[in-house]
């Protein structure tokens, strides 16, 4: 049986402006999870029904605590209200859900963990996962935030629109201008970012695994909100179509149409 | 022992509580998180004759104590539908009501008399889905089109059959009688109500297909209002739907006039919401000292 729980907030603070990091005391959650999969954040305001989808950014069994790390997207939002929650505040949790970084299949090689902005949190469970070589490069439109804490995993390279840190441009940018290699990318990041991976990662000829994202209502695959396109026939849905919560949210670039 | 079941053209239902369709899938997904034997019911999403792709993303948006969706009834297609989602269902001790959606009455008649020989015990009739550019909505608010559509299902349908309305109508009590007319079993109601939302940062509808159907608590009182007046203009049995997320809304349906009830957008908030409606239901009873639900159908006049 899946189960929701409801969490404590241990802590929680503004790590960069709008970036918002959260500890939620859990006692399945943490156990359960794996690498790049996501919870359901329920507010406690009856008017906002739906969850909201964040991924784990961290999972620690031995203590039983789950760190989320999330934007506030605007005033009055889920999230500005999610902010405001003082430790002690109780929430509604379900999880872990949807399937995660393919990480067995991945120890000892050389591994990309490519993050744009707020796709940046799911990548430090997953670097802490993965025994070989990492190469965390972290894409941001300006000041960075957790890029302290991929230096234990590996040597991290930054990019930033403005310049304010790193590489000025992209990820790729830094790529190129540091001449970065591996043998495969795990990504997560704006849809425009997964799409340049996944023509590298094909000029490249290395596996490339994206996380995606969409709007979701239930989270847990019944309603059919979160779908996106496939380049085969889904089998759960006989269709070009596959849902993002529950046979995702990672995919092989090549399985998606971004 | 208090009695909570109720029947519908000849099936029993343990108990009046059910899910709506496009809401719960077939079952599989939430049975992880509540036992479907308790469940008077499963309606499952809306089934075609072949695959639907349904609509483009974004295809929901969160709206105040409610949301809108167009998903464009997504179906694997009768086949599929057959072959994995009945026999997943069979394993349930529960009702299984499958929903039925199609862009012509041919294709309404087609899914109808392929589930003939199937271990289904009720079909429910989508005519009142306003995502869909063809059939869906277009049967559902002519009274002349429903009562066609009604008659033309019922000829070729061997279980009976519940014919799902639209709210999107002038008067709510012409469709029922229509359908009633038409030779349905029972009718359900309401279905979402045609709703729109804009993104004014991005300067666009929220949603790829424009519209979408509200539904979820912002509904309740509209869709109060159509049961109190469909099961006064027919005979047959009225189930009740739009915005129940607890038990209160359940009996305050039923009191309306609902014989049963689906649950659908409290799914999404509360996973386990169906089986506290039922647990909710059944302590309303003790309180008030009712033996039979039914005592409480239709109460209010
Ligand atoms: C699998 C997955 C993992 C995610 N992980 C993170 C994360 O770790 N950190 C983080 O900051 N964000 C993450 N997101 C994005 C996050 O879900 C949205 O930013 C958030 O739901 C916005 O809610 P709101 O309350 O701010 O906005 P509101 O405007 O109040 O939201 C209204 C509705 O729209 C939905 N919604 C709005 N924007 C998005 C979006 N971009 N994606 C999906 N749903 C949206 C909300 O969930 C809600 O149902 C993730 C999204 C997905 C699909
Ligand atoms: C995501 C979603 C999908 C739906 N899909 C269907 C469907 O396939 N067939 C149908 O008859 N009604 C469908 N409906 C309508 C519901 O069954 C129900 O009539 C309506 O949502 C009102 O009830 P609620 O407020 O409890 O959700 C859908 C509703 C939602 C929210
Ligand atoms: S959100 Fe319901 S299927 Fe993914």
């Amino acid at each position: 049986m899946k189960n929701q729980e409801i969490c404590e907030i241990l802590r929680q603070n503004e790590i960069a402006d709008g970036i918002f990091d959260m500890t939620l005391k859990t006692y399945r959650i943490a156990g359960a999870a794996l690498a790049g999969q996501f919870v359901s954040i329920y507010l406690n305001d009856r008017s906002r029904l739906l969850p909201r989808p964040i991924s784990i950014c961290e999972a620690d069994p031995g203590r039983s605590t789950l760190r989320l790390v999330y934007r506030v997207t605007g005033p009055e939002t889920g999230t500005d209200i999610l902010s405001t929650y003082e430790p002690g505040t109780r929430i509604h949790v379900t999880g872990p859900l949807g399937n995660g970084f393919p990480i067995d299949d991945l120890q000892n090689k050389r591994v990309f963990l490519i993050g744009g902005g707020i796709g940046i949190p799911p990548l430090l469970e997953t670097a802490k996962r993965l025994h070989g070589t990492v190469i965390p490069v972290l894409g941001y439109r300006s000041g960075p935030f957790l890029e302290n804490e991929f230096g234990k995993y590996g040597e991290t390279y930054l990019a930033s629109e403005d310049g304010s840190c790193g590489v000025k441009g992209n990820v790729l940018d830094c790529i190129r201008q540091n001449d970065l290699h591996a043998d495969a990318i795990l990504a997560c990041g704006p849809r425009p970012m997964l799409r340049a991976l996944k023509e590298y990662a094909l000029s490249e000829n290395i596996p490339c695994w994206i996380s995606m994202e969409e709007r979701m209502a239930c989270g847990i695959g019944a309603c059919l909100a979160c779908v996106c396109k496939t380049t085969g026939r889904d089998e759960h849905s006989n269709v070009f179509n596959t849902r993002i919560c529950k046979d995702g949210p990672v995919f092989l670039s090549t399985e998606v149409e971004l | 022992m208090r009695d909570m079941s109720v029947s519908i053209a000849g099936v029993t239902l343990k108990n009046p509580v059910m899910t709506a369709s496009g809401t719960f899938g077939s079952g599989q997904e939430y049975s992880e998180f509540v036992s479907l034997d308790r469940l008077g019911a499963v309606v499952t999403k809306g089934v075609a004759n072949v695959p639907w792709e349904g609509n483009k993303t974004p295809r929901i948006a969160e709206t105040a104590c409610g949301m809108i969706n167009a998903i464009g009834l997504q179906n694997p297609g009768i086949d599929v539908f057959i072959e994995r989602d009945i026999p997943f269902l069979k394993k349930f001790d529960t009702k299984i009501i499958v929903n039925v959606c199609g862009r012509s009455i041919e294709d309404y008649c087609e899914v109808v008399e392929r589930l003939a020989d199937q271990p289904v015990d009720l079909l429910e009739i989508n005519v009142s889905c306003p995502n869909v550019k063809e059939g869906g909505i277009a049967f559902g608010q002519k009274p002349e089109a429903l009562y066609e559509i009604t008659k033309r299902v019922k000829a070729c349908a061997s279980q009976p059959v519940i014919m799902k309305l639209s709210p999107n109508v002038t008067d709510i009590r012409v469709m029922a009688r229509a359908a009633e007319e038409g030779g349905a079993d029972c009718i359900s109601l309401i279905n979402t109500i045609t709703g729109m939302k804009i993104d004014i940062e991005r300067q666009t509808f929220a949603l790829a297909n424009r519209t979408g159907g509200l539904s979820g608590p912002a509904i309740k009182p509209v869709a109060v209002r159509m049961v109190y007046e469909a099961s006064h203009a027919v005979s047959i049995p009225v189930i009740g739907m739009g915005g129940i997320s607890c038990w209160q809304d359940a009996v305050e349906f039923m009191m309306a006039g609902a014989t049963a009830v689906s649950v659908g957008t409290a799914n999404f908030n509360n996973p386990y919401v169906t089986e506290e409606i039922i647990d909710g239901i059944e302590a309303f009873m003790e309180r008030k000292g009712l033996s039979d639900i039914r005592e409480i159908i239709g109460a209010v006049r």
